[in-house]
């Protein structure tokens, strides 16, 4: 494998685990939401 | 993606937007639009948070079916002009990747449903995602003509789905939108296949311009039109709407209904035909269907 290949894996390798910690995150804050909703409403 | 050297075999992990490419966000916006439409003439109230998170679960089941449908599709999707340069064709993603993808956003999407909002809406969703990625594009799509007929189903489930996470039941009227997109979908898909219709040939995909020809395709986009237009007005008569809904329903039926006609009696010219009426149809066909759902809301928000 060759130095630029590396680097391109390396790219794509980081910026796919950044968009997925966003995500996870987003996912975090939206169950803490819900769960916030649902006990307002009753259904805890 | 699958880099070939001269002596080895690359793999290069996909990147992020091309799995975003994968999920038709154009697509979602329909979907996403009369699934909140759907919930929002629904009766009663939704907690925003539960109504945001209902329409992002039917959102992501969207893009599943969408990446299902093209990692299924991937060989024919790489001999039309119109769909070769999607992830999958063009190289930049292997199948496995597409495929893990697509089950893993629908179990997500039907699993987070019936948890946080509720089961039947959760049961609706992972009905619509197995309808559209088995019914439609394994089995009907490659088979018969009339697969967008039955197929069109998958495409109005979105507003019962937010019509049931609203409600928690599946009512007369969340039929009638279901009917109204399932009625739409032959003209509009239709009318796009007429000015398509050498790619879908080249791709082997049976549809209906391609089989039966195009003086067929035209009377059929004529006749399905008509209960298409009853059940986009029939909301106002049976009381579900109001007169908002009635009279814009009614004149933008009217001018699809036009358009439809003159589709369905245009002969086209052999050669340098650039099919505008039917295009104009196509195009024309989804602002209806937006104008249609929006007005539904307005009705019930506004006159309420």
């Amino acid at each position: 494998m060759t130095p630029d290949e590396q680097e391109l894996i390396r790219q794509r390798q980081k910026s796919r685990a950044i968009v997925m910690a966003l995500l996870l995150g987003a996912m975090v804050v939206l169950i803490f939401a819900v769960s916030i909703a649902k006990i307002k409403a009753g259904h805890a | 993606m699958t880099t070939t050297t001269a002596d080895r075999t690359l793999m290069v992990p996909a990147d992020w937007r091309d799995f975003l490419a994968l999920t038709k966000p154009r697509v979602m916006t329909l979907v996403v639009f009369t699934a909140l439409c759907g919930m929002l003439a629904a009766p009663g109230h939704v907690d925003p948070v539960i109504g945001f998170t209902a329409i992002l679960c039917i959102a992501l089941a969207a893009g599943s079916a969408a990446a299902l449908n093209q990692w299924y599709e991937a060989d024919t999707d790489a001999l039309m002009k119109r769909t070769r340069n999607r992830p999958l064709p063009a190289g930049r993603m292997d199948r496995q990747a597409a495929l893990q993808f697509g089950v893993g956003l629908g179990t997500f999407s039907v699993i987070f449903m019936g948890l946080f909002v509720n089961l039947v809406s959760a049961v609706v969703l992972a009905v619509s995602i197995l309808f559209y990625v088995l019914v439609y594009t394994a089995w009907l799509k490659p088979r018969t003509p009339q697969n967008i007929v039955i197929g069109g189903a998958a495409g109005a489930f979105p507003p019962m789905i937010g019509w049931a996470a609203a409600t928690g039941h599946i009512g007369p009227m969340a039929v009638l939108l279901f009917a109204i997109i399932f009625l739409w979908t032959p003209p509009h898909f239709w009318a796009l296949a007429l000015f398509v219709k050498t790619d879908y040939a080249a791709a082997g995909i049976p549809m209906l311009p391609v089989v039966a020809g195009e003086r067929v395709t035209r009377q059929q986009i004529g006749l399905y039109t008509i209960p298409m237009a009853a059940a986009a007005i029939a909301p106002w008569p049976l009381g579900y709407a109001g007169a908002l809904y009635g009279v814009v329903a009614t004149v933008s039926t009217l001018l699809f209904a036009l358009m439809a006609t003159q589709v369905a009696f245009r002969t086209a010219t052999p050669d340098g035909d650039a099919m505008l009426p039917e295009r104009r149809l196509f195009k024309y066909s989804i602002l209806y269907l937006f104008i249609l759902f929006g007005v539904l809301v307005l009705d019930r928000w506004v006159l309420a």
